[in-house]
């Protein structure tokens, strides 16, 4: 039998070239753009070396402005993410709070929901004139016209929106730390003459404070790369941000110099603030050593239940029940601040949206296609890439891991400024193809893939895999039959995470997209600018339902349960 | 492109073709063309027309020629330029025809090399002002930037009547106002208006706190909903179709003059669908493709069988600004320079 096995066996072990493959496409990723980026930062038109780009950047209040306020408005996304989600997360995860599956619901809807969608809703409900609310707030206390409560078109009411759709990154990495809370530890805090609160700040917050830090950078970044929100909130109010500034520098005749020299203080920031933050983590992460603790206690809130239940509620209207409810009204009426009346509902916005509108059918395919092609790359790539190294395989598996995460320092519209310099020339001309756009979103999504499924496999005991092998499988085979249907609940999570990332993108799209790679929300940032708000709640409505759709759909799949080779 | 009083004899011929329409046969096209388009069964219209409008006018003629799919990318002028210019950049020849509000776009492009020489035949017939000489565009509508205001909210009286009105305190926080780097049209009437009024004027009126929107199809938009009550500039089409659907939309013409782009169109050289390109074009400047964006676009027209609707108020009647595309052209980054400073983007 041994024998058999031993002359059956001698499978090409495919990790080294494997290792070698995927290094290479992780460098023309990351290095290719970036490296144009700094040639062209730092050269003239004539491709002369010179630092008058940044003297420029540095000189002219035009640029100056714009990056200061891009700061101070991300750390106001960061601050109201924090204050916002941590009660949240905490309700949810450790309190008996009734409706905590509904929220949880509610808070993944507003990951789902693209940004500048949101922006879109937040205008119909909040511009100061003809927002829904406001009209609401006339008429609830009978002022005149112009009596508003709420402007969306300010500072406040842009950091209001970011904050709506980056805060589930704080709420899911709280909410994830509080459960992850041994009962034992507050018991032991307790038993010793500890308070509530005194377990709470000495105990608990220590805990999660790593997790509550990371996600508050996680919505500073956010918020600092973001072009579609700003776009359509900022620029109505006459000012820029930094993304912004950037997409206007590519005005006919783009001046891409200046572009990319406006990018690479974006790069340097991300990169120093991840760094900053693996500083400030290194010497403090409480490693939960779990052994067979005793999963989180849920408090018992008492009387308090049905406000927490109305407090999280009222949260999640904001991002989600609100904005949904202000683009089905205005896909069925004629004018978005007319009042809803049988007689003012029309379907000549969904006519117009799949009946004439020539770029609908084209979008929709196109975003669809380079969402699942996108998905399963990213996915793929980075379970190879996790693989490798989470089982170190191969002696560079530090190399390969620092190399999948290393996009995470660079922003959407910067990586969209370096692949539109690296891509549009020979040889290798993908402007203009959807190729391009793929290559931006593997990138773009391939940090947190990776991370996600690392964490997964490092949790997976090797024992079965070392079985496989035994039995005589490569190590590839024994990923894909052994490993890969263990993993299958994460990496499906990571195949949608990659879907939605897709569906959500802007900031790089923007400026990889032609007539014949529109995308859908690039068609919705089209018609925003011309106030077609009609068409685009229906395309928004439509993009919202693929996208729940085909997250529904993936986590159905019947898993692949690991076959015996045969 | 000749330069000065080009522009005012544009108007001056305008305002006589549309008084005196004089009947002549409607040239046939070929259907050797239409045989090669069908072949092609596509064909790719760039253009800064309101959205609604440049799709109704492809439905229009995909009715009349069934095979040919058109497919619109809508956008800014000043957008449209940049995809262009990107594009041929990268050598990706996508545009079959294109139509833009700013009329300096089609010179650049022409200059370029990368128009082909071709204008339906009876273009011929146009004022020589809205047609290139050598015949590589023609101006296939004619849009006017004018000030408006929401009946429900400002009453005729208070109503403002010129530019110099706006500056009123009245106004501030009131206005809602297109942009020039997004907008051929308002890159045309800030050009026209800069020239007239002077940067001092915008200077003050970036003091106004207005709205900003992109596109000057938007203002209209925002009148109709009751955003702000008064715009600024904005297409006067837009405005028309809004009001005869009912909106309280009022247009003034202000006392200053109202400023007037020239749109034009034209087949790409390298167009991915020759035949489609130029079977399209012609469809553009028929007399049923003018007459179309006339009556459903609510637009103004160079050609001289047009009929304009009875209850417009006729062009001979408007005081108009106009401007010479070349001029125009130079003068576009003082504008792009001068806007940001004073509006902030």
């Amino acid at each position: 039998m041994s024998l058999a096995l031993a002359a059956r066996r001698a499978p090409l072990d495919l990790s080294r070239p494997m290792l070698a493959l995927l290094a290479l496409i992780l460098c023309a990723l990351v290095l290719l753009p970036l490296g144009w980026l700094l040639w062209y930062g730092f050269t003239d038109k004539t491709g002369a070396p010179t630092l008058a780009n940044f003297a420029r950047l540095a000189g002219e209040r035009s640029f100056l402005a714009p990056f200061l306020t891009t700061l101070a408005i991300s750390a106001g996304v960061a601050a109201a993410c924090c204050l916002v989600a941590t009660p949240l997360a905490w309700l949810v995860a450790r309190t008996d709070m009734p409706g905590h599956r509904l929220v949880r619901l509610l808070v993944t809807a507003s990951f789902v929901t693209p940004p500048f969608l949101g922006a879109i809703a937040w205008e119909i409900l909040a511009a100061p004139n003809s927002g829904l609310l406001n009209q609401w707030y006339q008429w609830l206390f009978g002022l005149d016209p112009y009596a508003n409560l709420l402007d969306i078109y300010t500072v406040t009411g842009l950091i209001f929106v970011m904050a709506c759709y980056a805060f589930p990154y704080v709420f899911v990495l709280v909410a994830n730390a509080l459960e992850r809370i041994p009962a034992e530890l507050e018991d032991a805090s307790a038993i010793l003459g500890g308070g509530r609160w005194h377990t709470f700040r000495r105990v608990s917050l220590p805990i999660v404070m790593p997790s509550l830090l990371a996600g508050a950078l996680v919505a500073f970044l956010q918020a600092m790369t973001q072009f579609g929100a700003p776009a359509i909130l900022a620029l109505p109010a006459g000012f820029h941000v930094i993304t912004t500034k950037i997409w206007s520098l590519f005005q006919f005749p783009p001046d891409l110099h200046l572009a990319a020299a406006a990018s690479l203080p974006l790069l340097v920031l991300t990169v120093l603030l991840l760094r900053g933050q693996n500083a400030l983590l290194g010497g403090r992460g409480y490693a939960v050593i779990a052994g067979k603790s005793g999963a989180a206690r849920r408090l018992p809130l008492g009387p308090w239940r049905w406000p927490a239940l109305a407090f999280a509620l009222g949260v999640v209207a904001l991002p989600v029940l609100l904005p949904y409810a202000a683009l089905l009204k205005t896909a069925l009426v004629r004018t978005a601040s007319e009042p809803l009346a049988w007689q003012a509902l029309t379907l000549r916005n969904l006519r117009f949206v799949f009946a004439e509108f020539s770029a609908t059918r084209l979008a929709l395919a196109n975003t669809f296609i380079l969402g699942v092609a996108s998905a399963t790359c990213g996915t793929a790539l980075a379970l190879v890439a996790a693989f490798l190294t989470a089982r170190r395989l191969v002696p560079a598996a530090r190399l390969l891991g620092f190399l999948a995460t290393a996009p995470a320092a660079i922003p959407g519209i910067v990586l969209g400024v370096g692949l539109f310099l690296a891509y549009t020339r020979p040889p290798l001309v993908l402007y203009g193809t959807l190729m391009i756009l793929l290559l931006a979103f593997v990138t773009i999504e391939l940090p947190a893939a990776y991370q996600q499924l690392e964490a997964a496999l490092a949790a997976l005991h090797p024992e079965l895999e070392e079985a496989s092998r035994i039995l005589g499988a490569s190590r590839l085979r024994s990923l894909w039959q052994i490993t890969a249907p263990l993993l299958g609940s994460s990496v499906v999570a990571t195949w949608c995470f990659i879907f939605i990332g897709a569906i959500r993108e802007l900031s790089a799209t923007i400026l990889l997209t032609t007539a014949n790679t529109k995308l859908v929300s690039v068609i919705i940032y089209d018609l925003n600018e011309s106030g077609d708000l009609g068409a685009i709640s229906v395309l928004g409505i439509t993009l919202l339902v693929i996208s729940f759709l085909t997250v529904a759909l993936a986590n159905r799949l019947p898993r692949r349960r690991g076959s015996a080779p045969s | 492109m000749k330069s000065k009083g080009l522009s005012s004899l544009l108007v001056a011929a305008l305002g006589a073709f549309l008084a005196a329409a004089a009947p002549a046969p409607s040239p046939v096209t070929p259907p050797a063309l239409v045989a090669a388009a069908q072949q092609e069964g596509k064909v790719a219209f760039y253009t800064a027309m309101d959205v609604q409008v440049a799709e109704g006018l492809a439905k229009a003629f995909e009715a009349k020629y069934p095979g040919i799919a058109v497919e619109v990318e809508r956008s800014g002028a000043e957008r449209i330029f940049q995809r262009v210019g990107q594009e041929y950049a990268s050598d990706i020849h996508a545009v079959d025809a294109v139509d833009s509000s700013d009329a300096a776009h089609l010179l650049y492009w022409k200059q370029q090399g990368w128009l082909a020489a071709y204008v339906p035949e009876d273009v011929a017939r146009w004022p020589a002002s809205a047609r290139d000489a050598d015949g590589f565009y023609a101006s296939n509508r004619a849009t006017l930037s004018v000030i408006g205001y929401n009946t429900r909210l400002v009453s005729a009286t208070d109503a403002p009547k010129s530019y110099a009105d706006l500056l009123e305190p009245q106004w501030s926080g009131k206005i809602v106002k297109a942009h020039p780097g997004y907008s051929g049209n308002i890159m045309t009437a800030t050009f026209e208006l800069s020239r007239r009024l002077g940067w001092d004027y915008f200077k003050k009126l970036g003091e106004q706190h207005i709205m900003q929107v992109q596109s000057s199809t938007e203002p209209p938009k925002k009148l109709a909903l009751g955003e702000r009550p008064v715009m600024f500039d904005g297409n006067e089409y837009n405005a028309l179709i809004l009001k005869a659907q009912g909106a309280p939309i009022a247009i003034v013409y202000p006392a200053e003059g109202t400023p007037l782009a020239a749109g034009s169109a034209g087949v790409m050289k390298d167009a991915p669908h020759p035949n489609a390109a130029r079977l399209f074009i012609s469809y553009l400047f028929s007399l049923e493709g003018q007459q179309f964006l006339v009556d459903k676009g609510h637009l103004r027209s160079f050609h001289p069988d047009v009929k304009e609707p009875p209850d417009r108020v006729p062009l001979s009647e408007i005081k108009l600004l106009t401007a010479d595309p070349a001029e125009q052209e130079k003068a576009v980054d003082e504008i792009k320079r001068k806007y940001a400073e004073y509006f902030g983007t």
